[in-house]
């Protein structure tokens, strides 16, 4: 539950930085199908943990090295908002200033995903075929075998 | 103190990367694990589009008018990378009801155990 209510959170966040496509993506598949997986799951399983047996500090003498070291990292990184970063003068400009001429769709996310990204939004519906099929291997066959144990119980 | 300043989103979203990171390596209940992953997963997409944010800019929707845009490449790649983590999130999931009808738990230690007796 707290899981859909930090997507939310997310998206909302999402929208202050300007990435609306991304904001509203995560609200429908983070916060909505997300939170609906997990409570399903927890439905099938059990909803209670048990209490960990092994202590707690080498995984956060771990965590906290690593947090260290990405700390010192950012160090090295442009400033918030800055429109000089690397990131924003390399071939960004390209696509704001084409998308209009070329695609002639006002949303520019729009434009490179479904046009410039096509191949790449394809791939993605692969990958999101190949989930399903094996979350149906997973589940699907279960079901289909308990039928087969009943009958031959009988 | 400056170097604070201007790099805080780096910093909140390393801030949550080790919340995740920690709720993975910490707890033994898969559940827990794929939670932990999740938050994980979203610090990421926080520290791409940040990145993304130019002062000033607006939404990457052209209006006719010159303007400020945000760099809207960040935000195809986060785009796809939240639609390809619901996947693997569902697989995760399925693969933890899988192993709850075999082992009857979902923690690890118990799991573990079971797997060492002969």
């Amino acid at each position: 539950m707290l899981s859909g209510i930090y997507s939310l959170l997310m998206a909302g966040a999402f929208v202050v930085l300007d990435a609306v496509d991304v904001a509203f993506t995560e609200a429908a598949v983070g916060a909505g199908i997300s939170t609906v997986l997990m409570l399903g799951t927890l439905h099938l399983t059990r909803s209670r943990e048990k209490i960990p047996t092994h202590g707690a500090f080498l995984p956060l003498a771990v965590v906290l090295l690593t947090g260290g070291i990405l700390l010192y990292a950012t160090t090295g990184m442009p400033a918030f908002g800055d429109p000089d970063a690397p990131v924003h003068t390399h071939v960004a400009p390209r696509y704001i200033e084409e998308t209009p001429e070329k695609i002639d769709v006002p949303n520019i996310v729009t434009a490179v995903l479904a046009s410039y990204r096509g191949y790449d939004t394809m791939g993605e519906v692969t990958v999101i075929f190949t989930a399903g099929v094996g979350v149906m291997l997973m589940l699907g066959g279960r079901k289909r075998r308990r039928d087969s144990d009943k009958e031959d119980g009988v | 103190m400056t170097a604070f300043l201007e790099h805080y989103n780096y910093w909140i979203a390393i801030f949550l990367m080790m919340a995740g990171f920690y709720t993975v390596v910490a707890r033994g209940n898969l559940v827990k694990k794929i939670v932990g992953l999740n938050i994980f997963q979203a610090s990421v997409f926080l520290l791409y589009i940040s990145m993304g944010k130019v002062e000033g800019g607006t939404a990457p929707i052209l209006s006719g008018k010159p303007e400020v845009f945000s760099n809207p490449l960040p935000h195809v790649l986060i785009l796809t990378a939240i639609v390809v983590g619901v996947a693997t999130t569902a697989l995760g999931l399925s693969f933890i009801v899988r192993i709850n009808e075999s082992y009857g738990t979902t923690e690890e230690d118990e799991i573990q155990h079971m797997d060492d007796e002969p």
